[in-house]
C-alpha cells in the first residue's frame, strides 16, 4: 500500500500534528486586555484565548489554554499564530477556512473545532472593547450574541448529562 | 523508536503458530485443503473434515456438543444473528439487555425496538456489575432473551453469568452471553453456567480476523440470518471460510494450553499498571477491583481529554485505546462510562490499556515511566487545573 503522505495516520495532516506536538504560545497572560472563553467541558472542548492590545489596537500578544483533542489544540495553536501582530480590525477578518488552510485540512467532524478557535477571538475582542469602553460594531455584537445562544443551546441539550 | 502495543482488547496480532496452521487451507494439495466443504469430491471432503474437527475442537472447549457450533463471520454477525434471530423466531416479545453491552448488542437491541419488540435495559452498579436478582426482577410473561456481555470489553468488569444464567433457567428464558473478551481468558462451560447462546470470536485471542463463533444450545429456535446454500446446518449461508476457522481451532488449542500461565502474568502486571498509575494526581480506576479481566486497566484522569492522550502516547510509541467523545465518530463519549455513572467530562478523560501475549515487563516500565510526563503536558495547556499545581 502507498504512504499517503498528506495526512498522519489517516486522521490529522502533518500540520496538525506538529501544532500539537508542538503547540504555540500556550499558557496565561499576566492582566490581559481581553479574555475570550469558549466551549464546554462536557462536550469536551474548552478553549480560553487572552490577547494584550496596545494604543494602536494592535494584538501584541496572545496566548491560549485548551482543554480538548488534538484538532482543539492544533487550531489553537494556529489562531494565536494568525492573530499575533495583527491590529483588532484585521483580527476579525479570520475565518474557519483561513484556520483550516493553515493546519492543510481537517477531518471533516472536527471543524467545529476551528469555529471554537474563531469564537474565542471574537468572545476576547468583545471583552476588551466591553472593558475599555469602545466602540462595538454592529457586526462584532451580533456574532457575540450568536455565540452566547449556541452556548445555551448546547448546555441546554447536555444538561441531563451535566448532573 | 520503541512501538508498545496495550490495546489487545481491540484486536491482536496472530500467533504464528495459528498462521502456520492457516496456511495450508488457503493452498493446493497435498499440504492444501483450499476446497469447498459442500463440494463431493476429495477437495471438498477435506476441508469438510478439517471443519468438522475444528467444530469438535472449539465445541470441547466450552462443554458443548459439535452440532451446537456455528461458525460466523466476526462477533458482530454472531451477536446480531442471537437478538435479530430469536426475535424472528418468536414474533414479538420483551428482550432484556445490560447498560454496558458492546454496540452489536446495543445497536441491535435499539433496531428491535423500532421494530416493536420491548427491550429493557438494565442498569449496573459503579464498578459496571449487574445485579442477578435486577435480571430476575425484569423478566416478564413475554420475555424472550436475556443478553448480558461476559467481561466488558471497555472496563473489564466480569459479570456472575452462572447466577444470571441459573435464574434465567428457572424462569425459562433464554440466555445468551457476548464473551469476545473472556473467551480464551477464563475458563467457560456452557452447562455449568446454564448458558443457551454464546458468541466469541477470533481475533481476540491471537487468531485471524474474519472467523466468529456462535453456540446455540440444542432445541434453541434461531432464525438464520443468511439465507443461501445451507451451510453451518442451514443456520449460515455462505461457503465457510476455512483459514480463518482453522486458525480460530488452532488460536484456542494454544489458549487452552496456555491460558493458566498467560493470566499469572497479565494479572501481575495489570495490578502493577494500577498501582502506579493511581499515584497521579487525579485519577480513577473505572471498573471492578477483582471481577475484572487479567489484561484490563481503565483509568479515568481529571482535566485530561482521552483524544489528545492518546495521541501524546502514539508519538511515543505506544498503543492504547480511550472513550473519548472526541476520538469517536458520533462525538458522544463512551456509554459504559456514563453507565457506571461517569460525568461526560469524567468519560473524556479515559484510557484503556489492554495488555497480551506479547507484553513485556519493559514494556509497562517504559509505559509508566512516560505516562506521568503526558498527563501534566496536557494539563499545562488546560485551563483547568488543580490549584496547587
Amino acid at each position: 500500500m502507498k504512504n499517503n503522505t498528506k495526512t498522519c495516520g489517516g486522521l490529522y495532516t502533518p500540520k496538525v500534528m506538529e501544532a500539537f506536538k508542538d503547540p504555540h504560545n500556550y499558557g496565561k497572560i499576566k492582566n490581559p486586555s481581553g479574555v475570550g472563553k469558549v466551549g464546554n467541558i462536557v462536550c469536551g472542548d474548552v478553549m480560553w484565548l487572552y490577547i494584550k492590545v496596545d494604543k494602536n489596537e494592535k494584538i501584541t500578544d496572545i496566548k491560549f489554554e485548551t482543554f480538548g483533542c488534538v484538532a482543539a489544540i492544533a487550531t489553537s495553536s494556529t489562531i494565536t499564530d494568525l492573530v499575533k501582530g495583527k491590529t483588532i480590525k484585521d483580527a476579525l477578518k479570520i475565518t474557519k477556512d483561513n484556520i483550516v488552510k493553515s493546519l492543510g485540512g481537517l477531518p471533516k467532524v472536527k471543524y467545529h473545532c476551528s469555529i471554537l478557535a474563531v469564537d474565542a477571538l471574537v468572545e476576547a475582542i468583545y471583552d476588551y472593547s466591553l472593558k475599555n469602553k469602545k466602540d462595538i460594531s454592529s457586526d462584532l455584537k451580533k456574532k457575540h450574541d450568536l455565540i452566547q445562544r449556541e452556548k445555551e443551546i448546547i448546555e441546554k441539550r447536555y444538561e441531563n448529562w451535566a448532573k | 523508536m520503541k512501538k508498545i502495543y496495550l490495546d489487545y482488547a481491540a484486536t491482536t496480532p496472530v500467533d504464528p503458530r495459528v498462521v502456520k496452521t492457516m496456511l495450508p487451507f488457503m493452498s493446493n494439495p497435498p499440504a492444501g485443503g483450499f476446497g469447498n466443504t459442500m463440494s463431493l469430491h476429495q477437495f471438498g471432503q477435506d476441508a469438510k473434515l478439517a471443519l468438522e474437527n475444528s467444530r469438535q475442537i472449539l465445541a470441547d472447549f466450552i462443554n458443548a456438543a459439535p452440532q451446537e457450533i456455528i461458525f460466523t463471520s466476526s462477533a458482530t454477525e454472531s451477536n446480531n444473528t442471537v437478538l435479530k434471530g430469536i426475535a424472528f423466531a418468536k414474533k414479538s416479545g420483551h428482550i432484556i439487555v445490560s447498560s454496558i453491552e458492546h454496540p452489536c448488542i446495543a445497536e441491535s437491541a435499539k433496531w428491535l425496538k423500532r421494530q416493536g419488540f420491548e427491550i429493557t435495559e438494565l442498569t449496573v452498579d459503579k464498578f459496571g456489575m449487574v445485579n442477578p436478582e435486577d435480571v430476575r426482577k425484569a423478566i416478564k410473561e413475554n420475555t424472550i432473551l436475556v443478553s448480558i456481555i461476559h467481561a466488558s470489553n471497555e472496563i473489564g468488569t466480569v459479570q456472575p453469568i452462572a447466577e444470571i444464567g441459573k435464574i434465567c433457567r428457572e424462569k425459562n428464558v433464554l440466555f445468551h452471553t457476548d464473551a469476545v473478551q473472556s473467551f480464551g481468558k477464563i475458563p467457560i462451560d456452557v452447562k455449568k453456567m446454564n448458558i443457551d447462546l454464546l458468541t466469541a470470536s477470533s481475533h481476540k485471542i491471537y487468531g485471524p480476523k474474519g472467523a466468529g463463533l456462535l453456540y446455540i444450545r440444542k432445541g434453541v429456535r434461531v432464525e438464520p440470518l443468511l439465507h443461501g446454500g445451507g451451510q453451518e446446518n442451514g443456520m449460515r449461508s455462505s461457503t465457510v471460510n476455512l483459514p480463518a476457522i482453522a486458525g480460530f481451532t488452532k488460536a484456542v488449542e494454544i489458549c487452552k494450553k496456555e491460558m493458566k500461565r498467560e493470566n499469572a502474568k497479565l494479572l501481575k502486571m495489570r495490578n502493577k499498571l494500577i498501582k502506579e498509575i493511581l499515584k497521579i494526581k487525579g485519577s480513577r480506576l473505572n471498573g471492578h477491583r477483582k471481577e475484572r479481566l487479567s489484561n484490563n486497566v481503565n483509568i479515568a484522569f481529571d482535566f485530561i481529554e482521552g483524544e489528545s492522550l492518546i495521541m501524546q502516547l502514539d508519538l511515543r510509541g505506544i498503543a492504547c485505546s480511550t472513550g473519548s467523545a472526541c476520538s469517536s465518530a458520533t462525538l458522544e463519549p463512551s456509554h459504559v462510562l456514563l453507565a457506571i455513572g461517569l460525568k461526560p467530562e469524567q468519560a473524556h478523560g479515559s484510557l484503556r490499556i489492554s495488555l497480551g501475549r506479547w507484553t513485556k515487563d519493559s514494556d509497562i516500565n517504559y509505559f509508566l515511566k512516560i505516562l506521568p510526563g503526558i498527563i501534566k503536558k496536557i494539563r499545562e495547556i488546560s485551563p483547568f487545573k488543580y490549584r496547587n499545581d
